[in-house]
């Protein structure tokens, strides 16, 4: 078992043709995900990669049974598209586009409320279930497989928790990047429900960074479950200076409470084991397991 | 992206929104031409000389030269120039400069607008920002005009009138009005501050903001509602839609190290520590800040190479980081995933014999794809560089090259 994405689900690749789509849709094949075809509007009836290509989102779901798509589309473009999957009736939408306007996605986000359907992202590294399917930008060796369960803003950093967590010997159940923007999908504490409820992660790697207050948020419900798994967290920019952009959209200390300092602190009081140290994930997460 | 008040203003006008009239002046010449064209035009016979720089505080702050304030006001045409000449080419240090403050290139030279008439004048807060949490614009106002708006947040949160705005429909004409009731107006100020709202929206969509804050926002002793200073930031990210707006950009405003890096493709921020870092990857670089900390340093940049380290960038990383004078030390931090730790260390070691004699001691990490070979390049390359793989151990070697 697993969140999210499985042996089972059926990918697509939105932006399929382009010089991004096509060369992570490569990797993705080769790490054996079940990509069934993409979507390059004016190209459809084409071959990629050995896989159909459509023109709408809809006639691959139609043609293929599509579930879950991945979305390399331009940002410009990147909004339609992931609309577009949740009108076809997509399950999980991956949007790993960086640079999508505000407003653009807050339209997004209220299109695909009232739809049966999850986004992660914008701007993030996607979704990895070891051994089963990889449906992102990650170098997938370095995810093995096990009962962690890894959610994180970050690309590089998501990438650091795993390695540190596979030599600590133990491995990942599901790694899902949420991405960096004001504006995604799906939130840390959303993310961390799906492993709360997954029998197979006994414990739960939080990586967050300064902005925003998904990290809090996260913690003060799992305390509200009366903490039903171990969780570490860890918050980035302990030391990045107040209003002053970290490099992703949203990582801006705007207030008091969205410090690194104050999330952790907040983490603390709702019984997550938080480190100081990235360095320290994964000896963490082995000592809170017991192993 | 941020704007100039005066910037600012010409935008919010464009739309409709009321505001202090005003020009903008690089020399006390200009400024008099300004004072006068307005005079012709109001009728005001005081003027506020306000100067113009990113950064808030600037009423109470003090230009180091001459001691002057960084908004004045002239009482007649004649002091103008002068109190203009007391602040151009200045430097301006308000509570959000910093002590280095910040140079003042241009004036605006704006009406008085606080004449007396038949009630008194009242200064209000008005904002519009993105809930981050709910995922919409949420528009914010306060009877507690003029005031740093998250002191009223913090000691008085009942003066906070918030309104949220639903994506799809847009700001409703019902809401508009919600607003300017609970901010106890009525009659011609009520519909004033409603038509101000209304407009203040239609900007703010218009032209992709991230944030406007207009402190204050003022009802004149005749029940005008306008803008008297006015705060805009831009989405950077829509700024392909806006040519006109992209233009307004003002690079004397920012650090000189964060435009050149920019030039390359690198995102780096300045600050005041000891130790350069270069990392890929936003989270792992504010990560890598924190480890320098814990280290016993403190982060003087933050550096995103982005997805591909290669030589190119790595030099160009280096370059800028060694252009700081504060910095000790550099570690470079690359997960290499897609991009391979055995080409990323060649890179290194091709930038730093371009650069030629590196004085500082210089750590980096490798990790990810083909490590060991990558740190091997390092310790064999016979320069002053160290190796590390794991993320503790790299923090040790920033430890020792402090000692």
């Amino acid at each position: 078992m697993s969140v999210l994405v499985n042996k089972d689900s059926k990918v697509i690749v939105q932006g399929f043709t382009g010089s991004e789509g096509s060369f992570h849709a490569e990797q993705m094949i080769e790490y054996g995900t079940n990509v069934v075809g993409g979507v390059t509007p004016g190209k459809g009836g084409m071959k990629h990669l050995d896989k159909p290509v459509f023109n709408s989102v809809q006639e691959a779901v139609e043609k293929t049974g599509a579930n879950v798509t991945i979305i390399f589309v331009p940002p410009a473009f990147a909004a339609d598209a992931i609309m577009e999957a949740a009108d076809a009736g997509i399950k999980v939408i991956i949007a790993i586009t960086e640079g999508i306007p505000v407003a653009d996605m807050m339209k997004t986000k209220s299109y695909i409320k009232e739809r049966d359907v999850t986004l992660i992202g914008p701007n993030c590294p996607g979704v990895i279930t070891p051994g089963e399917a990889k449906v992102g930008i990650m170098p997938g060796f370095v995810f093995k497989s096990g009962k962690v369960g890894i959610v994180s803003k970050s690309g590089t950093l998501t990438y650091e928790a795993a390695d540190q967590v596979v030599k600590a010997g133990l491995g990942i159940s599901t790694a899902i990047g949420i991405g960096g923007d004001p504006i995604i999908g799906t939130s840390t504490k959303e993310a961390v429900e799906l492993f709360v409820n997954d029998p197979d992660t006994d414990a739960i790697v939080m990586i967050g960074e300064i902005g925003g207050t998904y990290e809090p948020d996260a913690a003060r419900w799992l305390k509200e479950m009366g903490n039903p798994k171990p969780v570490v967290g860890f918050i980035a920019g302990q030391t990045a200076p107040a209003g002053r952009r970290m490099g992703h959209a949203g990582a801006i200390i705007g207030g008091a409470e969205d410090t690194a300092e104050a999330k952790m602190k907040i983490m603390k009081e709702c019984g997550l084991t938080v480190v100081d140290s990235p360095a320290e994930i994964g000896a963490t997460i082995a000592k809170v397991l017991g192993s | 992206m941020n704007i100039h008040e005066y910037q600012a203003k010409s935008v919010l006008k464009k739309y409709g929104v009321r505001i202090q009239e005003g020009y903008v002046a690089d020399t006390p010449t200009k400024a008099s031409e300004a004072a006068k064209k307005l005079n012709e035009e109001t009728g005001t016979s005081w003027y506020v000389v306000k100067a113009q720089i990113h950064a808030g505080g600037r009423g109470k702050g003090k230009i180091n030269e001459t001691g002057s304030n960084g908004v004045v006001l002239a009482k007649s045409l004649a002091e103008v120039p002068e109190k203009a000449e007391k602040i151009l080419g200045g430097t301006l240090v308000t509570k959000q400069t910093g002590d280095a403050g910040k140079v003042v290139h241009k004036i605006l030279v704006a009406q008085d607008v606080y004449y007396p008439g038949e009630s008194e004048p009242k200064e209000f807060y008005v904002g519009i920002l993105l809930d981050r949490a709910k995922g919409c614009n949420v528009i914010m106002a306060s009877t507690e005009g003029g005031m740093d708006i998250e002191e009223v947040a913090e000691k008085t949160p009942e003066k906070i009138v918030k309104e949220w705005v639903d994506p799809q429909l847009g700001l409703l004409s019902f809401q508009a009005r919600k607003v300017a009731f609970k901010l106890g107006l009525e009659g011609t100020a009520f519909k004033e501050m409603v038509k101000f709202i209304t407009s203040l929206y239609r900007a703010y969509v218009e032209t992709d903001s991230s944030m406007f804050e207009i402190n204050p926002a003022l009802k004149t002793s005749d029940n005008k509602i306008l803008a008297v200073d006015a705060k805009v930031n831009l989405d950077d990210n829509a700024l392909y839609r806006h040519p006109d707006l992209a233009e307004l950009r003002d690079l004397s405003e920012e650090d000189p190290l964060e435009v050149e890096a920019g030039e390359s493709g690198l995102n780096y921020v300045k600050l005041d520590g000891n130790v350069g870092c270069m990392v890929n990857g936003a989270g792992l670089a504010m990560a890598t800040m924190d480890i320098i900390k814990l280290s016993g340093g403190d982060p003087a940049n933050f550096l995103d190479v982005g997805g591909s380290a290669n030589a190119k960038t790595v030099e160009a990383g280096f370059r800028i980081i060694l252009k700081d004078p504060n910095v000790k030390a550099i570690l470079i931090n690359v997960f290499g995933g897609i991009v391979r730790c055995d080409r990323v260390a060649q890179g290194v070691v091709e930038a730093y014999k371009n650069i030629g004699d590196i004085k500082v001691p210089i750590i980096v990490r490798l990790q990810g794809t083909n490590a060991e070979e990558g740190k091997k390049i390092i310790d064999e390359s016979g320069l002053k560089v160290v190796g590390a793989v794991l993320l503790k151990d790299a923090a040790e070697r920033v430890k020792e090259a402090l000692s």
